[in-house]
């Protein structure tokens, strides 16, 4: 049985006679050596608010989120705490972060929240900074360092000269396959920044790095890429354990590079394929990665979910809450020294839907 | 002598300018029919990108970006939520009265066309596989 338990599955697990009289203790001493104690915290990530007019917003992406917001405050053990990963808002504007912020007010707990593409290219960033502070940052908890990039930043050339208006910027970076927006980039700035927060740091210390474009480079025609991915990831590499937990993606993906494990999270608004399914270019999709299950491209939420996350071995397991399709955990194998999908290892035990559509 | 060799003529005359008509395509005409299809593609992509068939400003791109995921090669299929084996159209204007909260496009409806040419130029070279789930 899954460690973490809603409220609906109790009620699930109560209508179908099974005798739930206990809940999993809520914290357990540490598997990552000396005192300190596990954690959980709930990822929520790629919301996409899109406002139709006034008051009237996109009704899918409204549900996605006060889906995953409502059911985050049922999971029990509570969390530590909450990260919002990036793109709450589809076109920038100070209406959909508005909106989308009410619909996080709701959330019980501490808030973090990552800088998204969507939420950045049409006043770079002024509004998001005024509902929820610096663009990034770095945070201790229970003896894990953690870090909040920006990884959404590209050249001046294309943020400051190229488009007419602001408003002309934020729909050519919101277009995935538009090949007049650019790759993101971290940029000297934020990486010079981050080798001084890290400097200080033991390099046994856990350190897990939120940010909202993969510090990978998956599919550039999809900007599912970061392009100095390989500086940051030079700065992260001397530390004992690393995650890197990202969103932008819309989809399950993991991999492990050196000391860095890399985790997607789902997106709460809609699913994006996975690269290799766009027939006229080359995919880079890791390995590792076992696709996602599609069960019902007819159910709204299909595909989109958020997601459990807990560091009991300074390693990420991502638990995957998947609306109306079966739960996706990704754990790291410290045998095999990478993540895993626990359930779908074997290509014999995976379920005909991996493949359908 | 001279009806018949007139006859001959004009017939051989009749067969020479039929087949001249049939073989009528040259290169220019080829190119001209592929700037067709080109432009009408492109205007697939427009209304792919830019939400102009629905109500909401939702665009078709934001699920399927360059068309993916749309699988054009596997239709006419069982689709499960019309609970009928349907054509490509049909699908799409799921998508549009749905997601996109608009209006179903006729199956000629020029738009209609536009859309399809893109969804299956995006899937060139990718084998026929009618039907397929």
């Amino acid at each position: 049985m899954s460690e973490f338990i809603t409220r609906r599955s109790v009620l699930a697990g109560a209508g179908a006679g099974a005798a739930l009289t206990t809940l999993p203790i809520s914290m357990v001493t540490l598997a990552f050596g000396g005192t300190r104690e596990d954690f959980t915290f709930t990822y929520i990530s790629d919301a996409h608010i899109q406002q139709i007019k006034g008051a009237s917003f996109v009704r899918n992406w409204d549900q996605g989120l006060k889906r995953a917001v409502a059911e985050a405050n049922l999971v029990k053990p509570e969390s530590d705490f909450v990260i919002f990963g990036g793109d709450l808002a589809q076109l920038g504007k100070r209406e959909e972060l508005d909106h989308g912020a009410e619909m996080l007010s709701k959330l019980k707990g501490k808030l973090h929240v990552v800088m998204g593409e969507h939420d950045y290219y049409l006043d770079l960033g002024d509004y998001w900074s005024k509902l929820y502070g610096p663009h990034y940052y770095s945070f201790d908890h229970k003896g894990v360092h953690f870090v909040v990039l920006n990884s959404i930043l590209t050249s001046e050339q294309w943020t400051f000269h190229r488009w007419p208006t602001a408003e002309q910027r934020m729909l050519e970076m919101a277009g995935l396959d538009n090949p007049n927006g650019s790759p993101f980039m971290v940029g000297d700035k934020q990486r010079k920044w981050l080798a001084n927060d890290l400097a200080k740091l033991d390099k046994k210390t856990p350190l897990v790095v939120f940010s909202h474009s993969p510090l990978q480079k998956i599919y550039k025609g999809w900007n599912f890429w970061t392009d100095d991915a390989d500086e940051v990831q030079a700065l992260l590499q001397p530390f004992d354990s690393v995650n890197v937990i990202y969103g932008h993606v819309h989809q399950i993906q993991y991999n492990q590079i050196g000391n860095i494990s890399f985790n997607s999270v789902m997106a709460t608004a809609w699913p994006w394929p996975y690269p290799q399914s766009y027939a006229q270019a080359e995919s880079h999709l890791p390995v590792l990665t076992i696709p996602m299950n599609r069960a019902d491209p007819f159910f709204e939420r299909d595909a989109t979910g958020w997601q459990l996350i807990d560091i009991g071995s300074g390693r990420v397991t991502a638990r995957y809450q998947l609306w109306d399709n079966d739960q996706r955990t990704v754990a790291f194998d410290h045998k095999a020294g990478r993540p895993v999908d626990v359930a779908y290892q074997e290509p014999t035990q995976r379920r005909l839907p991996q493949t359908h559509y | 002598m001279l009806r018949s060799t007139l006859l001959l003529a004009f017939g051989l005359a009749a067969f020479g300018a039929t087949a001249a008509r049939a073989d009528e395509f040259t290169k220019a005409d080829v190119e001209r029919y592929q700037k067709e299809f080109e432009l009408v593609a492109a205007k697939g992509r427009e209304l792919w990108t830019s939400g102009a068939v629905g109500t909401n400003g939702v665009a078709c791109a934001q699920c399927h970006p360059n068309a993916a995921n749309t699988h054009p090669e596997t239709y006419p299929k069982f689709q499960k939520q019309l609970g009928k084996v349907a054509q490509l159209f049909e699908m799409v204007n799921w998508c549009i009265r749905n997601p996109l909260q608009g209006a179903n496009l006729a199956p000629d409806d020029p738009r209609m066309t536009a859309l399809v040419s893109y969804i299956t130029f995006e899937r060139r070279g990718v084998k026929l596989a009618p039907g397929q789930h």
